[in-house]
């Protein structure tokens, strides 16, 4: 299994100045932060690059003032969110006919990434060849054969391997809770 | 993280469907941003010192940043734009 680095441990490692921390931070946080902006707020491509950019051109800045290394996704998660507020009322001042934001399903949406980025922590705790699959299969809809072909394994094989994966990311995350349950 | 208890495969594809990648070049730019910054932190330091070099940036942005020898990325001129009404 790969080794896994806690938030707050990459956190701190930015603080320090550690020229790889950043590249691994924007890595790890970027699906987030795009989701959020596009299937939270439903932003425009072009939109959502610029909330994108000034998110990440704002953590890097602002990461010392943060108050807890653990709470950085929340901490991103809130930035997110406003700068796509802001740049939806943007929008709404040059075209009124834009529709009204529905807070609640936004809630609704955020509340999701959440757990998406929890079973990403832990399928990037069980790694390859898992990740990979996974991630080609239901990230970038990849076909059975463009994967097969590019991991140089018979696309035959692609869907039990899908479906062990998929176990493994289910034991990863029961192993979780029942280590975070108090006994 | 909230309870993920009896999450099963299906349940476990469709959450990881909703984190697709971001575009390859956005994450590129944002992973930039240190290098970027301490190319605004220079510009800006110049066009505090240099009031020809101010007047040449607010006159047209990207030639001036070009002439001094940086990349006038899309990040860099906006950043800066902003910047600038400050000094």
């Amino acid at each position: 299994m790969a080794v896994e680095q806690t938030d707050a441990q990459l956190v701190s490692r930015c603080r320090a100045g550690d020229p790889e921390a950043w590249n691994e931070f924007v890595e790890r946080f970027s699906r987030y932060v795009y989701a959020i902006c596009g299937r939270g707020f439903r932003l425009a491509q072009h939109d959502a690059e610029d909330v994108f950019q000034e998110v990440f051109a704002r953590a890097f800045e602002r990461l010392s003032e943060l108050r807890s290394d653990d709470a950085v996704r929340p901490w991103l998660a809130m930035l997110t969110r406003r700068l796509c507020i802001d740049r939806l009322r943007l929008n709404a001042r040059d075209n009124p006919s834009d529709a009204e934001l529905d807070e609640a399903a936004v809630d609704d949406v955020l509340g999701q990434l959440d757990d998406a980025m929890a079973v990403r922590a832990a399928l990037d705790k069980v790694g390859d060849p898992c990740r990979e699959i996974l991630d080609s299969f239901f990230c970038r809809d990849e076909s059975y054969r463009t994967i097969g072909d590019r991991l140089e394994i018979p696309a035959g094989t692609i869907a039990s391997r899908i479906s062990r994966c998929l176990d493994k990311v289910r034991a990863e995350l029961d192993g979780r809770n029942r280590a975070s349950r108090p006994s | 993280m909230r309870e993920m208890n009896g999450f099963d495969e299906e349940q476990i594809g469709r959450l990881l469907r909703l984190l697709p990648p971001a575009p390859e070049g956005w994450v590129r730019a944002a992973q930039e941003l240190p290098a970027a910054r301490a190319t605004l932190d220079e510009l800006v330091a110049r066009a505090e010192q240099d009031a020809a070099f101010r007047l040449q940036l607010r006159a047209d942005l990207e030639r001036a940043v070009a002439a001094a020898g940086y990349e006038p990325s899309p990040f860099i001129v906006s950043r800066l734009r902003r910047l600038l009404e400050e000094v």
